[in-house]
C-alpha cells in the first residue's frame, strides 16, 4: 500500500484537496442556510417542531438515493454533489441553531429590548453570540457527517476522494483495487479529524471568554 | 426661595403621567391593567407594591412599551410618548431588572457602554462615561471594566445593571424587582447605594417590589395596587403606615406596623456619636492617648479618603506600633439614609453592638450604637400606645 501511496501521491493529494474544499464550502453555505432558517423558525413553537421534524426525517434519506434522484434534473457533475452535501450539512446546523436560539435566557432578550436594542440588533448582538457555541457544535457534527457523504458524491462524478473508493470497489480483486479503496477511506477519516481540530480552534477564537465553560 | 426642603434636591428627572392606561390580553375577560390614571412628579422615587399578579409589573413595562398598552396615554414631561418609536423611547428610559440582566458574553465596560453606543457617542466619550458610572456605583473601573459578568458577585452584577441603565443619563429609571435575588445584607447595601445615587442625581424612579419594607425605605411615595392594577392608595410611606386607606392596605402593610416605624426613621434622624478616628499608618501610641483622653474604648481607622477600614478596640491598638491598614470585611457599615431597621440588622449580622455610619462618598459620618436604636423603639412604641 505504501508503494501505491508514493506512486500516486500527487493524484491523492489533489483529490484530498478537492474533497476538503467541497466539504468546507458546502458546510459554510449550509451554516448560513441552517442559521437563517433557524432565525425564521425559533420564535414559533409550531415551526420549531416542524424544523426539528424535517431535520430528523431528512437525515434518514439515504444519500445514495438522494444523489440518484438529483441526477435526473442536474445530470452528472458538481451540481448534484454540492446540493446533496449542503442538504445533509444544513440539517444538524438547523436543529442546533433552533435549540441554541430557543435556549437563550428570555430575561436577557427582554433586557436587550428594554435598553432600546431593535429586534435585529438583539438577534445580532445578544441571541446569536449566546447561541453560537451550540450552533458550532452542530457545524462540527455536520462536517464529520458530510466528509463521508461527499465520498458517495463520487457516484455522480463529483470531486474528491470518493472516486478513489468507487474505482477501487468496481475493480475489486484487480491490481491495487483494495489499496485504492483503503487509501480513500483512511484519508477521509484523517481529514475529518483534522477538520474537527480546526473547528475546535475556531470555536475557541469566536466564543466570548464570558460564556466559555 | 423654595417652599419645602425637598425642592432643594437636584432634579434631573421628568414627570410621568398616565391617562386611562389599559392592558387587555386576548381571551381574558378582565383587563390585566384597568384604566389607570397616575401622576409621578419629576425627581421622585415611586414604589409600586401589591400582590403578585396585580398588574404592577405589566404597568411598569407599559411605561417603556415592552408591553404595548391596549388603551390610554403615557406622557413623559409634556410629551405624549404613546405613539413614539419604542426603541428610541427606551434609550431615554433606564431599565433595571433582577440580577442586572447583564449580557454574559460582553465585558462589564461593554455592557455599560451599550446605550451610549446606540445613541452614536464616540469611543472616547463612551469610555469616559463608563468609568464615571462604575465609579458612581462603587466599582473601581480599573479592576472591573474588563471583567465578565460571571466573574462578579450578585451584588456587583446588580450594580453594573444600575450603571448600564444610567449610562445615557436618562431622566427616568424603571426598576423591576431589582434586588430580589440577592441576600439581605447585600440588598440593604444596594438600597443604601441607590438612595445615595438618587440624592446625587434626582431621577424619576419607578420601582416595583413585593417587599413593603423596601418600599418604605426607598420610596418618596408608594402606590399600593390591587388586582387589575387598581390604585388603592398613593401616598407617602408615613401616611400609608399611619392611615391605611382600606383594610386591604392594612393587611398588606402587615401587623408589624409599629416596628415598621423603625423603617421610617433614618440613621441621619438620630444623634450620631462622633468617634475617635485614626489614619492608616499613624503612630499607635498617639492614637491610644487621644482615645483615652476622649474616654473612648474603640477607634475607627480610616483610609486616605476618610472611608472606614476597621474598628479596633484601644486595647488591640496598643499592641501595635503603627495603625494597621488591614480592611475588615465584616465591618458593620450603614449609610446616613439607611433606616434604623437596617442598622439593627447589620449589628446583629456582625454580632456587634454598633455600626459605623458613612455619608457622602462613603466617608465616616459617625457611629450608631444599639442603645440608641432601642431608645427609638421605646419612643415609637409609647407614641403608638399614645
Amino acid at each position: 500500500m505504501w508503494q501505491y501511496l508514493v506512486d500516486r501521491r500527487e493524484l491523492i493529494a489533489f483529490q484530498a484537496y478537492q474533497h476538503v474544499s467541497l466539504v468546507v464550502q458546502c458546510v459554510l453555505l449550509a451554516t448560513v442556510i441552517g442559521v437563517g432558517l433557524a432565525v425564521l423558525a425559533y420564535r414559533s413553537p409550531r415551526i420549531t417542531g416542524l424544523a426539528n421534524g424535517v431535520s430528523a426525517v431528512g437525515l434518514t434519506i439515504p444519500s445514495f438515493a438522494l444523489l440518484g434522484l438529483l441526477l435526473a434534473p442536474f445530470g452528472f457533475g458538481i451540481t448534484p454533489a454540492v446540493i446533496a452535501v449542503v442538504f445533509y450539512a444544513a440539517l444538524p446546523v438547523l436543529r442546533n441553531a433552533v435549540v441554541g436560539l430557543a435556549g437563550v435566557d428570555q430575561s436577557l432578550v427582554e433586557s436587550a429590548r428594554g435598553i432600546g436594542m431593535s429586534r435585529w440588533a438583539t438577534l445580532r448582538r445578544v441571541e446569536l453570540p449566546l447561541a453560537w457555541p451550540v450552533i458550532l457544535a452542530g457545524v462540527r457534527v455536520s462536517t464529520q457527517m458530510v466528509m463521508g457523504i461527499a465520498a458517495v458524491a463520487a457516484y455522480v462524478l463529483g470531486p474528491g476522494l470518493g472516486s478513489l473508493i468507487f474505482s477501487g470497489l468496481s475493480r475489486l480483486g484487480g491490481a491495487n483495487a483494495l489499496n485504492a479503496t483503503l487509501v480513500g477511506t483512511i484519508a477521509i477519516v484523517l481529514l475529518a479529524l483534522v477538520l474537527d481540530v480546526v473547528l475546535v480552534v475556531v470555536g475557541r477564537l469566536t466564543t466570548s471568554r464570558g460564556i466559555r465553560v | 426661595m423654595s417652599e419645602t426642603v425637598t425642592d432643594q434636591r437636584t432634579v434631573s428627572g421628568v414627570s410621568i403621567r398616565l391617562e386611562g392606561v389599559t392592558k387587555r390580553y386576548p381571551g381574558q375577560r378582565t383587563p390585566a391593567v384597568d384604566s389607570v390614571d397616575l401622576e409621578i412628579a419629576a425627581g421622585e422615587t415611586v414604589m409600586f407594591v401589591g400582590p403578585s399578579g396585580c398588574g404592577k409589573t405589566t404597568l411598569l413595562k407599559m411605561l417603556n412599551r415592552l408591553i404595548e398598552p391596549s388603551g390610554g396615554k403615557i406622557f413623559l414631561g409634556d410629551e405624549d410618548v404613546t405613539g413614539q418609536d419604542p426603541d428610541r423611547l427606551r434609550r431615554r428610559i433606564g431599565y433595571v431588572i433582577q440580577a442586572g440582566g447583564l449580557f454574559p458574553h460582553m465585558t462589564v465596560g461593554t455592557n455599560v457602554g451599550l446605550v451610549p453606543g446606540m445613541l452614536g457617542w464616540d469611543r472616547a466619550r463612551i469610555a469616559e462615561r463608563t468609568d464615571e458610572l462604575l465609579d458612581l456605583v462603587g466599582l473601581d473601573p480599573e479592576v472591573y471594566r474588563d471583567r465578565y459578568p460571571k466573574e462578579l458577585s450578585g451584588g456587583q452584577q446588580q450594580r453594573v445593571g444600575v450603571a448600564r441603565a444610567l449610562a445615557a443619563d436618562p431622566p427616568v429609571l424603571l426598576m423591576d424587582e431589582p434586588f430580589g435575588a440577592v441576600d439581605p445584607i447585600t440588598r440593604q447595601r444596594l438600597q443604601d447605594e441607590l438612595l445615595r445615587i438618587q440624592e446625587e442625581l434626582g431621577k424619576t424612579i419607578v420601582f416595583v417590589t413585593h417587599d413593603f419594607d423596601e418600599a418604605v425605605k426607598l420610596g418618596d411615595k408608594i402606590v399600593v395596587f390591587d388586582v387589575g392594577a387598581r390604585v388603592v392608595q398613593y401616598d407617602t410611606p408615613e401616611a400609608i403606615l399611619a392611615e391605611p386607606a382600606e383594610d386591604y392596605v392594612a393587611d398588606f402593610v402587615g401587623a408589624g406596623a409599629t416596628l415598621k416605624q423603625l423603617t421610617l426613621t433614618r440613621v441621619s434622624d438620630t444623634e450620631l456619636h462622633t468617634p475617635v478616628t485614626a489614619a492608616v499608618g499613624e503612630d499607635s501610641a498617639a492614637v491610644v492617648a487621644r482615645a483615652e483622653e476622649a474616654g473612648e474604648r474603640y477607634v475607627v481607622v480610616v483610609d486616605g479618603r476618610g472611608r472606614p477600614v476597621s474598628w479596633p478596640s484601644v486595647a488591640e491598638l496598643s499592641r501595635t506600633t503603627s495603625v494597621p491598614g488591614t480592611r475588615d470585611d465584616r465591618l458593620p457599615v450603614v449609610g446616613l439614609r439607611s433606616t434604623l431597621n437596617d442598622a439593627l440588622d447589620t449589628m446583629l449580622a456582625a454580632s456587634q453592638g454598633g455600626v459605623v455610619v458613612t455619608g457622602r462618598r462613603d466617608a465616616v459620618a459617625g457611629v450608631l450604637v444599639v442603645e440608641q436604636v432601642m431608645a427609638a423603639i421605646q419612643s415609637t412604641r409609647s407614641e403608638v400606645r399614645g
